[in-house]
């Protein structure tokens, strides 16, 4: 195996992908309206279909596009509106809170890279594609629907009744008079 | 040839970016916005592992799946409990939600 990093496609496309997913990431804390900071979400959202791409997962890559940075931005956006839609995120005098969160998002991201580059751990070594020639859409419909049927059946439940939560809940009642 | 430690570095990034958001953000939809990154952060981890790891298989991508479809859920509770709150209380802010304050 290579040693260090080769100048292939994949890996350029791999850095460049990371570079936008983490600039929209940093944007996301960084903006100071809340409506921006939706659209970079949808940002990190378009990037990760791309990281589902390199890592061969296509069908998971366009249910990325149209759940999360089609779907859920949007509803995102719905409900920034619906709520106060010209908050920004107020100035003010830094306490202690966001340094110690700086601090202990900081430490448990150092603690990972720790243990995956230092800790002495043999990762395995990267293969060829384990599904070559084969048409992932095929396999995840023949693992869904022949292992996994009884968990897509209970999650097509959840989902149904997180939904008629959700309207529940949102609904004011006045249309019962 | 990509390997498995550049996408869990790009998970843990993208994890700590989304914790320091939860932790610090004062509009709630901002921190709902952190916690969806957190979760992309571990779909990361689960399709890396499913196609990088010790025993490739397709079984990483169906449990992705289903952590969308729960977080797709997710997010609908939380923006109609969001509205509901704004509803009652005419605020967005976090720290404002203090009625189970103890």
């Amino acid at each position: 195996m290579v040693e260090g990093f080769a100048l292939t496609g994949q890996s350029v496309a791999f850095f460049l992908i990371s570079l936008f997913v983490i600039a929209c990431g940093v944007m996301v804390l960084s903006l100071r309206k809340v409506i921006y900071m939706a659209i970079a979400l949808g940002g990190v959202f378009i990037g990760l279909a791309g990281i589902y791409i390199l890592l061969e997962a296509e069908f998971l890559a366009f249910i990325q596009v149209l759940l999360y940075a089609g779907a859920i931005t949007i509803m995102l956006l719905f409900a920034i509106m619906l709520t106060r839609h010209d908050d920004v995120d107020a100035e003010e005098k830094i306490t202690a809170h966001p340094v110690w969160s700086a601090i202990g998002a900081a430490a448990i991201g150092l603690i990972v890279l720790y243990v995956l580059k230092f800790s002495g751990v043999r990762w395995p070594e990267p293969i060829e594609s384990p599904w070559a020639g084969k048409n992932n859409v095929n396999l995840i419909g023949e693992s869904l629907f022949s292992q996994y049927v009884v968990p897509f059946e209970l999650v097509s439940v959840v989902i149904i009744v997180a939904l008629v939560g959700a309207i529940t809940l949102a609904n004011t009642g006045e249309e019962e008079k | 040839m990509l390997t498995l430690e550049q996408f869990l570095t790009l998970a843990a990034i993208l994890f700590s970016i989304g914790l320091y958001g939860a932790l610090t953000k004062k509009n709630i939809i901002i921190v709902l916005v952190s916690v969806e990154m957190m979760l992309s952060a571990v779909n990361i981890n689960l399709l890396a592992f499913s196609r990088y790891g010790f025993v490739p298989s397709i079984n990483g991508q169906v449990f992705t799946l289903f952590a969308m479809v729960i977080a797709a859920c997710e997010v609908a509770v939380g923006l109609a409990i969001l509205i509901s709150l704004y509803r009652n209380r005419n605020t967005t802010d976090v720290r404002d939600q203090d009625l189970m304050k103890w």
